[in-house]
């Protein structure tokens, strides 16, 4: 029975790492850019929600209204002005400032913020609440919701990309930016447009990252970052549908590896190491390593 | 030989420096000795501060190996950090001097890095970067489950027992400067050779480098370990100077962060780039020592635009009004009657 509700606990933490891994993959999938500062800036938003509802005073859930579009739009403009600026100097440049971001963002909420740890929805009832099954497996009705969510934005994401006009423009700068621009689209601007909706999901995972767990700054590399790419490797790289799985395999495989390492992390990571070695490609993709 | 091969101008003549590198070589003699001398003129305390600039100073000459010339962004080198400390506390606790420790310690980090090289090079830039921090954790996890070395909490380095700290001070501080003097000649050397060669193909055009048949991947395979034990020599006179090894103080990502930072501020790709990124980042470090990681917060911002308007540091900036370069690893190509032992304002030769 222990292991059921593992893996019934492990699956469903999985949609939160998909909900992780969803923006480091659209970002990589269009601009080719690997957002090391990708964690960070989901505990950013954890911030900002905190500021929100301290300076506000709306209920927890209304503040996300105002954080995803914020988070949005700060892509936008992170994308139009330091992240384009180091794509149009080459991969080894987007590391480095991306990287460089990520450090100056986890130590300025340091110095600000303090290493203590906080978490958005302490005392609510939707957080705290569960129901049970059978008589031993208690779910949160918390994990099943963002599970939900997850779902909702990749099937959005997929939904957008393949079948609106726009999410085609964005598959055509994706696939060879300068044709795009030759045919008339500015593919700056839809850059831009694609790095909104992927903070707009980083925006989502901090969010639910911290009604599930408390955070502090040091949260964005260690769990968020690492934890997004595990999934992105073990799903597949660039299959949104992949991501979904990589998540979940990655959750199952912390939860039944708390069995037998006492910690949440080492099990995942072995995971992710025996799928590199073994399929690199990914268990979902079947083209060859991209 | 028929006359056929025999040039009909005069030879194009290539020398290694642009001015006589004699000088050179024997100013960083005298700077060498220089330093090794100053335990017996300074207060530990001031020797403890340069322990800390000279590991820096190997990690960063490290990281620009890996970044600089083989194209190699990884921000997992904290793993070879840990592993040096590690190796040295494990070799400490079975009786073996720490001091005696470091150069297996150094040799350990580069056999670990091969089986780590084969794991994280199925991946490339981006993704390689984040699977090397992946690693870095997953070490650091799996050292925190043996608690017969200090599982999550770490240990003292034993060993020392009964030196003066005047002594031990001097000590480590040699250990250091040995280590450094090492990786810098050691990388000095490396750029001279055939490898070297390769490698500043690939930093200057990977594509051309490979089409020429340019072996890419031995080249980085052999950067990945030489990078994997100076960084675990840098780990190990880190353990030694703290005589405290603690998993997650020497597998923390600042350690990338700070070699990082320095080779990208001082110049990628030229030797000169990280001594000068180093001196820069131990003033900053020193001067906001009391402001937390104020100094983190205003190296990154640097490096940001460092990286973005002034791509080869500070040491590029001053190759490109100076011509001077202190390790001379590339060649110059002298048009015929030229002379090579020009002085400062000769018209620049082809840059090789």
């Amino acid at each position: 029975m222990v292991w059921v509700n593992d893996i019934i606990q492990g699956l469903l933490i999985g949609g939160l790492y998909a909900l992780f891994a969803c923006g480091l993959s659209l970002m990589f999938g269009v601009m080719k850019v690997v957002n090391l500062a990708h964690g960070d800036l989901a505990v950013v938003a954890g911030y900002i929600a905190i500021g929100v509802i301290f300076v506000t005073h709306v209920p927890v859930l209304w503040s996300f209204v105002i954080v995803v579009p914020v988070m949005a739009a700060l892509g936008y403009v992170l994308q139009r002005t330091l992240i384009q600026g180091a794509l149009d100097r080459g991969v080894l440049t987007t590391l480095i400032v991306t990287f460089g971001l990520s450090t100056v963002i986890e130590n300025g909420l340091l110095q600000f913020f303090s290493a203590n740890t906080r978490g958005i929805g302490s005392g609510l009832g939707l957080v705290t609440d569960s129901f049970s099954l059978g008589s031993q497996i208690q779910i949160g009705y918390l994990p099943v919701i963002i599970f939900a969510v997850a779902v909702a934005v990749l099937l959005g994401l997929q939904y957008f990309l393949s079948s609106s006009k726009y999410g085609r423009l964005i598959r055509a700068v994706a696939d060879d930016s300068e044709a795009a621009q030759l045919s008339g689209a500015d593919y700056r601007h839809v850059f831009g447009i694609a790095a909104a909706l992927a903070f707009g999901t980083v925006a989502l995972g901090g969010l639910a990252y911290g009604l599930s767990d408390q955070f502090d700054p040091t949260a964005g590399t260690d769990t968020i970052l690492l934890f997004a790419f595990a999934a992105v490797v073990i799903g597949g790289l660039g299959s949104l549908w992949g991501t979904l799985l990589g998540g979940v395999v990655l959750g199952v495989a912390q939860a039944v590896g708390y069995q037998f390492f006492t910690d949440e992390v080492t099990g995942g990571y072995l995971v992710f190491l025996a799928v590199l070695v073994l399929r690199p490609q990914g268990l979902t993709s079947r083209r060859a390593r991209t | 030989m028929s006359a056929a091969s025999q040039p009909l101008n005069p030879p194009v003549r290539v020398s290694r420096s642009q001015r006589n590198a004699i000088w050179t070589g024997a100013g960083a003699l005298i700077v060498v000795l220089v330093l090794a001398y100053l335990p017996y003129i300074v207060y530990s305390g001031t020797t403890g501060i340069l322990v800390q600039g000279l590991i820096v100073l190997t990690l960063a000459s490290m990281w620009n190996l890996l970044a600089g010339y083989a194209g190699l962004v990884s921000v997992g080198q904290q793993a070879f950090v840990g592993l040096g400390a590690y190796f040295v506390l494990i070799l400490a606790l079975h009786g073996i001097e720490p001091i005696v420790a470091l150069p297996v310690a150094a040799i350990g980090s580069g056999v670990v890095a091969l089986p780590l090289w084969w794991l994280v090079s199925r991946l490339r830039s981006g993704y390689f970067a984040i699977a090397t921090w992946v690693l870095a954790a997953t070490i650091m996890l799996v050292i925190e489950k043996f608690s017969s070395i200090g599982g999550g909490t770490g240990m003292p380095l034993p060993g020392f027992a009964g030196l003066a700290p005047t002594l031990l001070s001097a000590y480590t501080y040699w250990a250091a400067l040995a280590v450094t003097v090492v990786s810098l000649g050691g990388i000095y050397l490396l750029l001279r050779s055939r490898l070297g060669l390769v490698l500043t193909a690939i930093r200057d055009d990977e594509t051309a480098a490979r089409s020429s048949g340019a072996r890419v991947g031995l080249a980085r395979l052999l950067v990945f370990v030489v990078a994997g034990a100076g960084c675990g020599a840098g780990g190990a006179v880190l353990a030694i100077s703290q005589l405290q090894v603690q998993p997650s103080a020497v597998f923390s990502v600042q350690w990338t962060a700070e070699m990082a930072f320095a080779a990208i501020i001082g110049g990628l790709g030229t030797i000169e780039g990280p001594i000068i990124g180093t001196v820069l980042y131990m003033v900053l470090q020193q001067t906001l020592a009391s402001y937390n990681a104020w100094y983190l917060i205003i190296l990154g911002l640097v490096a940001i635009a460092v990286a973005l308007f002034a791509r080869r540091g500070i040491w590029g900036l001053v190759d490109d009004k100076l011509g001077i370069r202190l390790f001379p690893v590339g060649y110059y190509l002298w048009p015929p009657g030229e002379n090579p032992r020009g002085l400062l304002g000769v018209r620049r030769p082809v840059r090789g």
